[in-house]
């Protein structure tokens, strides 16, 4: 059996401009917008998004990346990787509304160690969460501010976010 | 049962005859009928060898018990195939004195697995300062003709010409460890780019080839017989045939390691593979095969070496050197000369029996294998192949370096003074080979 | 990685990844909480049968900053002074529940035996083997030539084109052994320089270019010039006559180090010995990398812990 797409290139952008008039939206105040995306693909999410933001209120936001990896809770149980850098933006998160923005989420597991990451660099006001595609089987009492789409999946089932920028192409896919 | 009949075996690989072993000599030859009282040896297929002679064993008793004593030595040696050993001098007490020699002659008599002529020191205490009592250890019981400091080179020139000159006057001979102890110092394997990788203090060639030149000279200056110990690389070999080339009278061992193995087994650190003189390089190994093939070197003898599991499980350069290889000798020699074309059986017998024997003034080898001699005989399966283990020791130690290798050849039978000590290719009981010495005694008395 | 015992295990790839992983540590020292919870419930074991108070600080510092637990063994006052066996002390660490060693030992291939003898299944970190190896110095000497030539621009590089010259007691240096198998696979030019008693056998099959003398090895315009630490008493084993002649012949005096061009790099593994192997002159100087390299020491070791021992429990079979 075949790969079965459900969003397009188009389909994305539409959701990634969708996302980033929700969290000017959601912006009570004058907060300061920090977008951090967790690598790879989460962070090139963090860029688009904050690209948009960018053009309707300039001067607003900044964006960078967070990595997890030295952080995660089942090191032991998977290949060692190597880390990808994290850039927080010169202005620091201090007293900041953090984004964090990831391609899928899923287990939860990986935004805990977001979180757990975010507070070695400082103490935003708030943070929010932001995913391109939410597929469900939670395992901890984490959800999503910003969803690009809701894609109830069986576990079994693969979903794959592909980008231009990484992967060549633009699209979700799910396979059984 | 009296006597021992042995059927069908190869005599030295040549002609299919019988072996009749009565009163510990060998009682005929050719076509036999069994009698009742024999027990019948089916040797077909079998290579029938004279016993064989270790003119380098180190037995460890007295004073290192832990690895090996008398008993347990010789026991690894009949399984091996031999009848004879030389048992170095460097225990604890050292054996520079006739009571030592004495002690280890005795401790071989009584168990009756192997004859055991005890080598005595060259200097008291292997110190290398003052000669030991060297007439008396000739003069003694165990009749000492072979002295050797081994384990530690008799470096002083001086000391050196004394001894050959003195040793000589009992019709003895210096069996010397060639290692210059001042370009050795710390040394730890060979020298040569892979020492230099590993980090390991280097062993050079030159360390050997330099004593074994100035003593060649020094037995034509002399007139005294020599022996050079474990012949470890090209370098040697040549000092060695220029000496022969010369008329000097130097013989020359070999033994079964540095045959078969390289340095390149240093590179895991398994300190199994350390050994002194230390393993070399691929070049020194052919040239010494050769040596050994066209007689410039005289004998293989196996420089076995018990050490304690504790000795080599540890850092390379914490550990022990040596390795025993009284089992494994006649299979690694049917490896590496036999089966490669460069020796046969006969030339086999010679470099393992007949000429350390020579070396060594052991009496009843010269003859083997015809009527009237000493019934001292070996039966190997040269059909045989096993991969190696530690299950195949008999001594008391483990460290060989040949776990994990295919060798050719096994000993099926060894028979020492008419005395089965191995049959079916495993030991015989000890209170039977006592029994049986006993009984020849009680035979020739009667 | 299940072991770190030699840099000629290392292939490009996974030295410049090492090297990488390194910035990402370096980046967590200028933040507000330093500590990653990375190997939090890891024992890390620092086994020192050698004295050496900086690298084993170094090591200690890097597996608390990632969060293990570290047990400190030092041979002084300790049962490894006392006979015990390396098998028997590597037992009971094991018993204890190590997931990593960090060895340094007086004996060549201790690691190498440590991690292949089959006595423990825990990973095993080479701090320094003997004579022969010493591959977190290399690292992070490489680090250190790496961020010095690239600065913030250091990730996935490699050391092509870089010139090294490295002086001194070669034969009984392991951080000239790990730092040629490095430098070279990371694509340096290596020059040894050094008496002919001071290298080691079979030097001409290194991936080196050996000088006996500096001056000629100077004048090729090093892009780092690494003094290596002359043990005095070598010169009572006849290696060389006399420290002042050391000095004179091979030593980086206030007149060599004058002669250098002004980016090239000081480098010495420390502890120096001032007026010997090299002058006030060249260890004060800004080109001089001494104190980076103690710094970016920290950075390496954590990488590599991480690389080591953070990893699936798969992997150690
Ligand atoms: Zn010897």
């Amino acid at each position: 059996m075949t790969a079965r797409i459900v969003l397009h290139d188009a389909d994305i952008t539409r959701a990634l401009r969708r996302i980033a008039h929700e969290v000017l939206e959601s912006r009570r105040g004058d907060g300061r917008l920090v977008f951090l995306g967790i690598p790879t693909r989460g962070t090139v999410l963090a860029e688009r998004i904050q690209r948009i933001v960018d053009e309707i209120e300039p001067g607003t936001s900044s964006v960078g990346s967070l990595d997890i990896t030295l952080y995660r809770d089942d090191l032991a149980r998977t290949p060692t990787r190597a880390p990808a850098p994290t850039r927080i933006p010169d202005e620091g998160i201090d007293d900041a509304i953090v984004v964090l923005v990831d391609d899928v989420l899923y287990s939860g597991r990986t935004v805990r160690a977001a979180l757990d990451a975010l507070a070695d660099h400082g103490r935003p006001r708030a943070v929010r969460l932001a995913v391109l595609v939410d597929r469900g089987h939670r395992e901890l009492p984490i959800r999503a501010d910003f969803v690009g789409k809701n894609l109830p999946s069986s576990m079994s089932e693969r979903v794959s976010v592909r980008l231009a920028d990484v992967d060549g192409v633009e699209e979700v896919t799910i396979e059984p | 049962m009296t006597g021992l009949l042995i059927r069908g075996a190869t005599l030295l690989g040549e002609t299919r005859e019988d072996i009749r072993i009565r009163g510990g000599r060998i009682a005929a030859t050719g076509r036999l009928t069994p009698e009742l009282d024999e027990r019948v040896i089916d040797a077909d297929g079998l290579v029938a060898l004279p016993g064989l002679v270790d003119l380098h064993t180190h037995l460890r008793e007295p004073g290192g018990e832990a690895s090996e004593t008398v008993l347990t030595g010789t026991r690894a040696a009949a399984a091996g195939g031999f009848t004879a050993v030389f048992a170095m001098a460097n225990t604890s007490p050292v054996a520079d004195t006739a009571g030592v020699v004495e002690q280890v002659h005795a401790l071989g008599l009584q168990h009756g697995y192997a004859t055991v002529r005890p080598i005595g020191a060259v200097t008291v205490g292997l110190e290398g300062e003052r000669l030991s009592e060297i007439g008396a250890m000739a003069r003694s019981r165990a009749s000492v003709r072979v002295f050797s400091d081994d384990g530690r080179c008799v470096h002083d020139a001086l000391l050196m010409r004394r001894a050959l000159e003195y040793v000589a006057t009992f019709d003895g001979v210096i069996a010397q460890h060639a290692q210059e102890p001042r370009l050795t110092e710390g040394a730890q394997m060979n020298e040569g780019a892979l020492s230099g990788e590993l980090g390991l203090a280097g062993w050079p060639a030159v360390a050997e080839e330099s004593i074994i030149a100035r003593d060649v000279l020094l037995a034509q200056h002399t007139g005294a017989r020599l022996h050079v110990c474990h012949l470890s690389t090209a370098g040697s070999v040549e000092v060695i045939r220029w000496a022969k080339a010369r008329g000097i009278a130097v013989t020359a061992e070999v033994t079964p390691h540095h045959l078969l193995l390289t340095e390149d087994l240093a590179r895991g650190y398994d300190a199994r593979f350390k050994v002194n003189p230390p393993l070399r390089r691929d070049d020194d190994v052919r040239a010494l095969r050769e040596a050994l093939a066209d007689g410039t070197i005289d004998i293989v003898a196996t420089d076995h070496a018990p050490h304690p599991a504790e000795a080599k499980e540890c850092t390379w350069a914490e550990a022990a050197f040596g390795m025993v290889g009284l089992e494994s000798a006649v299979p690694v020699l049917q490896t590496t000369m036999i089966e490669t074309g460069m020796l046969g059986w006969e030339d086999l017998a010679r470099v393992m029996s007949s000429a350390p024997a020579a070396i060594g003034r052991l009496d009843g080898y010269a003859d083997p294998l015809t009527e009237g001699a000493p019934a001292n005989v070996t039966l190997v399966d040269p059909a045989a192949r096993r991969t190696w283990s530690t299950d195949d020791l008999r001594g008391r130690s483990r460290n060989t370096p040949y776990t994990g290798v295919e060798l050719a050849g096994t000993i099926v039978a060894t028979v020492h003074g008419g005395v089965a000590t191995v049959l079916d290719g495993d030991l015989r009981p000890a209170d039977e080979v006592v029994a049986a010495w006993a009984g020849l005694r009680e035979d020739a008395r009667g | 990685m299940k072991h770190l015992l030699s840099t000629r295990d290392l292939d490009r790839a996974t030295a410049v990844s090492i090297l990488d992983i390194a910035e990402d540590m370096a980046r967590t020292a200028d933040r507000e909480v330093r500590k990653l919870p990375t190997l939090r419930g890891k024992t890390v074991v620092n086994l020192f049968f050698e004295d050496s108070t900086r690298t084993r600080l170094s090591f200690e510092s890097a597996a608390k900053r990632l969060s293990a637990d570290v047990i400190t063994f030092s041979a002084k006052g300790s049962s490894v002074s006392k006979g015990e066996s390396l098998k028997d002390t590597a037992q009971t660490l094991q018993a204890m529940g190590a997931d990593a060693i960090v060895v340094r030992h007086h004996g060549s291939g201790a690691a190498h035996l440590l991690a292949h003898a089959g006595w423990i299944d825990a990973h095993v970190l080479n701090a320094g083997d003997g004579t022969h190896e010493h591959p977190t110095q290399a690292l992070l000497d490489a680090f250190t030539m790496r961020q010095r030539r690239y600065g913030a621009d250091s990730r996935e590089r490699d050391l092509a084109g870089m010139r090294v010259v490295i002086v001194g007691d070669v034969v009984h240096s392991r951080v000239a052994r790990s730092n040629v198998w490095l430098l070279s696979t990371l694509g340096a030019e290596v020059h040894l320089v050094a008496p002919r008693t001071l290298l080691p056998s079979g030097v001409e099959t290194w991936p080196v270019t050996v000088h006996e003398h500096l001056e000629p090895a100077l004048a090729l315009g090093p892009d780092v010039v690494m003094m290596l630490r002359i043990q005095q008493e070598r010169m009572h084993a006849a290696f060389f006559p006399s420290g002042r002649e050391y000095a004179r012949e091979w030593g980086l005096t206030a007149e060599r180090f004058a002669l250098l061009g002004p980016d090239t790099m000081v480098m010495h593994p420390g502890p120096m010995n001032r007026g010997l192997e090299i002058s006030s002159a060249a260890a004060d100087s800004s080109a001089s990398t001494v104190l980076a390299q103690v710094t970016n020491g920290v950075f390496i070791r954590m990488a590599v812990l991480y690389l080591l021992v953070a990893g699936s429990s798969e992997e150690r079979a």
